[in-house]
């Protein structure tokens, strides 16, 4: 708040740094400091070559002791990088940190000017506003937001499992919550993985178990995230329990239920076979699902439907009872401090490129496709056939559908080249069939893949670089009778090729999860322009978001193989982990406040905060800003009728003051 | 409803067929085409292949024409014409200093170009306009029984037209369906027939051709059915050169006109039918009627 | 180059380096500076253009090779091609294009440069034809195709008229053989507006040959 005492006697010491010759190069720093010592307040005034180094920052401590210094201005580069250094240096004298002013005339200025002359001038200018901005600076604490240790993890895909089991085994409560009715993701649902050709289900299920298993995790499957609120450290989260009509503590997956259902053949579309088989209104998703639970679906339930059913079922679990049909959607609410969001990704829809064929031609399948005919637990036991049963004699790979696109999707999808050239060979193995490739590049970073491209090519798997123009089932030659036709140009080659293949396979791209806007507005975080969460820093920070304790982990935050999501759950884990651990989190005080006897109540500040701060207390009838969700963006400062809100470290009379400094120097 | 209409130069020459079938079908659906006065040729490929400020000059002057000559779109059947006056378009939109060459050019005839008439395609018109209802309620004679290959051409379809899917049109098709026709699968309908490389490089050119007869031909059509003059020359007049070089695929290709105006009823010569090389069977035997 | 296998034939071996000097530097920017044509710097070579192309399989070069070869300037080997004046305009390769170059386009501005620095075989069909359409056009406002095909026949293939016989009887059987000139009214005014472009002709481009 104010403090008035502080005003009268001011005593400011100046410090321009020369930055070694990034400043000093372009802007004559010595005649700045001169300008600055004759300023009314200035007590000291110095240039110095590395401020932020040591001896820099003990020039400051010096003077606060020997000087009285009690207000202090640094003019050197971006407070982005020291402005944490300068306050600590000040505080460590024994000075409030936030009586200090950070002046950039790095980036502002001297890396901006050409012309020495100008340079100076502005740096002058600048160093004069915060001169008699900083007179007007109180003093400030950070504050000090406690952190709740339990953890939400949203998505139970290989990312999400190893962030619950992370800190789960960190001794941390976890929540683990999942849309489907089992955990597994897309990882669940591959065959082998490259480079290794492990098998996924065998390195995938004991993870699966563990997070069963485990003490400290609670598992929500087949239930949503529907409302957040609250602030890092403080999260209330509403999570809806969809209805299975099985009774999750009694169900044992023996799985009579199944057997006996009034359906004796399976008539709807599998999900988890993408399509490819059928399933009952009575179901488990795949045989090593977490938890080991049937689920009913309503939507093709005969009894919910309609009821009138034999109910042969509830018959079958006679012994357990573990069939509700009249089971309700659950409500719940927890409290946690962190939440980690992994919910994965989707695939690019290849009937949004008809040149090849998808949903035309019966066999154009999508790599995810081709995997479940792979699985040896998959609808065709492992055996990769055409629609009509027959083994495919030639194979074709299309590559990048979707992908390095600017019709559709700009991006890389990074993962389909391996992804494409490990159903190759899975292929090949199967059936000994002819197998092409047709890339753009082959893109094979990461440990043991280039390896893997130099197998795919002893394998004898064709490579033709040319991206695939069109598929046609029309014939030229006799050879093409039948078949399909790819036509493209090998442009290593130099030629344009027509070559017939019995069945090609579309390397679909990846894409965000159709709800990933309104998840990221959930989660109050953003998404990028190309729809995928937005990490903080895409250097510096891939997990963190710009809102404090939510994460982000896996293919959500962007295109990736295995290991690289696992790394990010791991990081992900350990960021909430660290929060956790040091048990409170301390809050830059640039928040607004309100000045209660200014606020007519209006609520006009309400609606405009984009970090929902602003909250409005209907007894009082006055509105109230949360300091911990408050950011200091400065909007309902900037908007507020009656000018009761203010914002710290961002004062009237300081920007006005900064204003006649510049003007001043004019 | 009232049209602009720029007919093109084929279709006052080797398309006459097609204006000869295309305004009597209007007339029979309400719609009037008033030819534009003294129109010129659009440029087509040729002159855009010679010089660009030339070619958007000329094609700008028929705009300029259709804007004096009041506030109806302007409706242009030959493909090039189409592509040609929509590409003017857009680079008089996109370009500040083509624009600039082209006003000064019109102003030394008195005329200006303002951008504002839209030039459509009769397909849209028919499909999106008129209405395929109303198409149905004119048929006195459905088209049952015809096996109908739908071919479009490039440049209606590419890169200009928004009224249908550059990959897989489909207007043809409904409106042919409307008809009564049955429409063949014809997965070639947008593949080039050649343009004029079938007589300046006629052993790319007719192979072009050639693939595209064949193959509707092979999916059971008893007719091609086109909206581009050079298509419909291309298609109906090299047989002979297709038969020595390659192999015969006698198929008749017709405007869709022609077969709008069958379907309504009016006489065979009124449409330019007998303008074929390859003429279309008569139409199979009027269906009985529906048992009651 | 095909070797000839015949016995006693000379083996006969050609060398084909491209040194720096023969690009002609600057061409690629000149190709890409006109409008609609200056996104073919982002041309990964992906081959969809060719892939695609029903004329490709004609062409000395394929569509993406004179990309490529316009990218890295070499002028003569793009302007000498006959790949140019394959191209049908059919738009297939500009829809297809996933960085969206606009390549209809920029063949359309090769044709023109080719035109216009006369780099073109004598009696090559298909720039005659292009050349004969403009002059009547300039002159007629409109073309009459019967008496455009007769023209180009006397230009570029006189023998060619004979084995086009069917075609022309054809014609006159069904009333298509329109001998009559079509003509605007105002052909004047016409050759008057085409006439001010070229005063405000840009000057001839940097890597012109005959500027060289």
């Amino acid at each position: 708040m104010h403090d008035p005492s502080n005003n009268g006697d001011v005593r400011i010491g100046f410090y321009i740094c020369h930055c070694g010759h990034n400043i000093a190069g372009m802007v004559d720093c010595p005649a700045v400091a001169q300008y600055v010592g004759r300023l009314p307040g200035v007590a000291v005034s110095r240039d110095y070559k590395y401020m932020c180094s040591d001896p820099g920052q003990a020039l400051i401590g010096q003077d606060i002791r020997d000087h009285g210094i009690n207000r202090v201005v640094v003019a050197s580069c971006s407070p982005l990088l020291h402005e944490h250094t300068f306050r600590n240096a000040v505080e460590a004298a024994g000075l409030n940190p936030f009586f200090f002013q950070m002046v950039n005339i790095r980036e502002h200025d001297s890396w901006v000017h050409t012309d020495r002359a100008e340079a100076t001038e502005k740096a002058k200018a600048l160093a004069h506003a915060a001169i008699r901005r900083v007179r007007f600076h109180r003093a400030l604490q950070t504050t000090k937001v406690p952190i709740h240790p339990d953890v939400l993890v949203v998505g139970g895909g290989i990312a999400g499992i190893h962030a619950a089991l992370t800190l789960a085994n960190g001794g941390k409560n976890v929540y683990l919550v999942e849309r489907e009715p089992s955990i597994g993701g897309h990882m669940a649902k591959f065959d082998k993985t490259f480079p290794t050709l492990d098998c996924a289900a065998c390195i995938l299920t004991p993870k699966m178990s563990a997070v069963r298993a485990h003490e400290n995790i609670t598992l929500w499957t087949y239930s949503e995230v529907v409302k957040v609120e609250g602030y890092v450290g403080n999260y209330t989260v509403t999570v809806r329990r969809k209805p299975r009509y099985i009774n999750e503590e009694l169900c044992v997956g023996c799985q009579e239920c199944i057997k006996a259902c009034i359906y004796k053949e399976a008539k709807f579309p599998d999900e988890f076979n993408v399509g490819l088989s059928k399933r009952k209104p009575i179901y488990i998703p795949f045989p090593q699902a977490v938890p080991q639970v049937v689920v009913i679906d309503p939507e093709r339930c005969l009894q919910i439907k309609t009821g009138k059913c034999k109910r042969t079922c509830i018959e079958a679990c006679a012994d357990r009872q573990a069939i509700d049909l009249t089971q309700k959607e659950q409500i719940v609410q927890v409290k946690v401090g962190n939440i980690i969001l992994a919910t994965g990704f989707k695939l690019f829809d290849a009937k949004r490129i008809p040149q090849y064929g998808y949903g035309r031609y019966p066999n154009v399948v999508t790599s995810l496709e081709l995997e479940r005919l792979v699985t040896s637990s998959g609808p065709t036991g492992g055996e990769v056939v055409l629609r009509d049963g027959r083994a495919p004699k030639s194979v074709g790979f299309i590559l990048c559908v979707g992908s390095r696109d600017f019709k559709t999707n700009r991006w890389c999808s990074r993962t389909c080249c391996m992804h494409s050239m490990k159903l190759a060979q899975l292929v090949r193995e199967h059936t000994g069939a002819d197998v092409t490739i047709f890339y753009l590049d082959i893109r094979a970073p990461g440990k043991g893949c280039e390896e893997f491209y130099d197998k795919s090519l002893k394998d004898g798997i064709q490579f033709v670089r040319g991206r695939v123009a069109e598929v046609t089932d029309w014939a030229l030659t006799p050879e093409e009778e039948g078949k399909l036709v790819i036509r493209a140009e090998d442009t290593l080659a130099g030629v344009v090729r027509r070559i017939p293949v019995d069945m090609i396979v579309l390397a679909v791209g990846m894409e965000a999860q159709a709800d990933a806007q309104q998840v990221r507005r959930l989660f109050n975080m953003s998404c990028g322009t190309e729809g995928w969460f937005l990490e903080k820093h895409p250097k510096l920070a891939p997990v963190s978001t710009f809102t404090d304790g939510v994460f982000i982990a896996g293919c959500c935050q962007g295109p990736k193989d295995i290991p690289d999501s696992i790394a990010q759950a791991g990081a992900a884990a350990a960021e909430a982990m660290a929060l956790i651990d040091r048990g409170y989190i301390e809050q830059e005080p640039n928040t607004a406040y309100i000045s209660e006897e200014d606020c007519s109540g209006c609520k006009s500040c309400v609606p405009l905060c984009p970090y929902k701060a602003i909250g409005f207390d209907e007894a009082r009838q006055k509105a109230v800003v949360n300091a911990a969700l408050c950011k200091g963006c400065g909007t309902c400062v900037a908007a507020c009728p009656s000018g009761s809100i203010h914002q710290h470290l961002f004062e009237d009379d300081e920007i006005f003051s900064e204003i006649e400094g510049v003007l001043a120097h004019a | 409803m009232i049209y602009s209409y720029f007919p093109g130069c084929s279709l006052k020459g080797l398309g006459r067929a097609y204006e000869e079938s295309l305004l009597p079908v209007m007339r029979h659906l309400g719609v009037e085409l008033v030819e534009l006065e003294d129109w010129n040729c659009c440029g087509a490929t040729a002159y855009m292949s010679v010089d660009e400020r030339k070619a958007c000059v000329l094609a700008a002057r028929n705009l300029a024409i259709a804007e004096k000559a009041g506030p109806h779109d302007l409706v242009t059947p030959c493909s090039a014409c189409y592509l040609v006056l929509n590409k003017t378009k857009h680079q008089l939109q996109d370009s500040e200093q083509m624009r600039a060459t082209v006003q000064t050019a019109l102003g030394t005839a008195g005329l200006t170009y303002a951008g504002n008439t839209p030039v459509r395609h009769p397909l849209d018109v028919l499909v999106h306009d008129v209405g395929l209802d109303v198409v149905k309620e004119r048929v006195v004679r459905p088209l049952t029984g015809l096996k109908v290959a739908p071919y479009y051409g490039c440049q209606v379809v590419r890169p200009y037209a928004t009224f249908d899917d550059a990959w897989n049109p489909t207007t043809m098709d409904r409106l042919l369906a409307a008809l009564g026709a049955e429409v063949v699968d014809f997965p070639l309908k947008t593949k080039c027939c050649g343009a004029s490389l079938t007589g300046t490089l006629p052993e790319a050119g007719l192979r072009l051709s050639y693939i595209l007869l064949k193959e509707a031909k092979r999916r059971g059509a008893d007719v091609i059915a086109t909206i581009c003059p050079l298509c419909q020359f291309n298609l109906d007049a090299y047989h002979d050169k297709l038969a020595k070089r390659w192999g015969p695929v006698r198929i008749p290709t017709v405007y869709i006109t022609q077969l709008m105006g069958l379907a309504f009823g009016i006489p065979a010569e009124e449409l330019g039918l007998n303008r074929c090389f390859v003429p279309m069977k008569p139409l199979p035997a009027a269906p009985a009627p529906a048992p009651a | 180059m095909q070797a000839d296998l015949r016995p006693g034939a000379p083996t006969k071996v050609r060398r084909t380096i491209k040194y720096e000097s023969e690009r002609v530097k600057g061409f690629g920017r000149e190709v890409m500076a006109v409008p609609g044509c200056d996104q073919l710097v982002r041309c990964i070579q992906c081959g969809t253009c060719s892939g695609t192309c029903p004329l490709s399989v004609y062409m000395d070069h394929s569509p993406r090779q004179i990309m490529a070869l316009v990218r890295a300037d070499f002028k003569d080997e793009v302007l000498r091609s006959n790949s140019i004046w394959l191209c049908a305009s059919c738009y297939a390769c500009t829809v297809e294009c996933p960085r969206e170059i606009r390549i209809t386009d920029i063949m359309y501005a090769l044709k023109q440069r080719a035109i216009k620095e006369r780099m073109y075989p004598k009696r090559f069909p298909i720039p005659v034809l292009a050349r004969e359409f403009t002059n009547m056009v300039s002159k007629k406002g409109r073309i009459t195709e019967t008496l455009l095909v007769m023209r180009l026949f006397m230009k570029a293939n006189l023998l060619a008229v004979l084995s086009s016989w069917r075609q022309g009887i054809g014609l006159v059987r069904t009333g298509r053989f329109v001998l009559r000139q079509e003509r605007i009214e105002h052909s004047a005014e016409l050759a008057a507006m085409l006439a001010t472009t070229d005063s405000q002709a840009e000057p001839a481009p940097k890597t012109n040959q005959e500027a060289a």
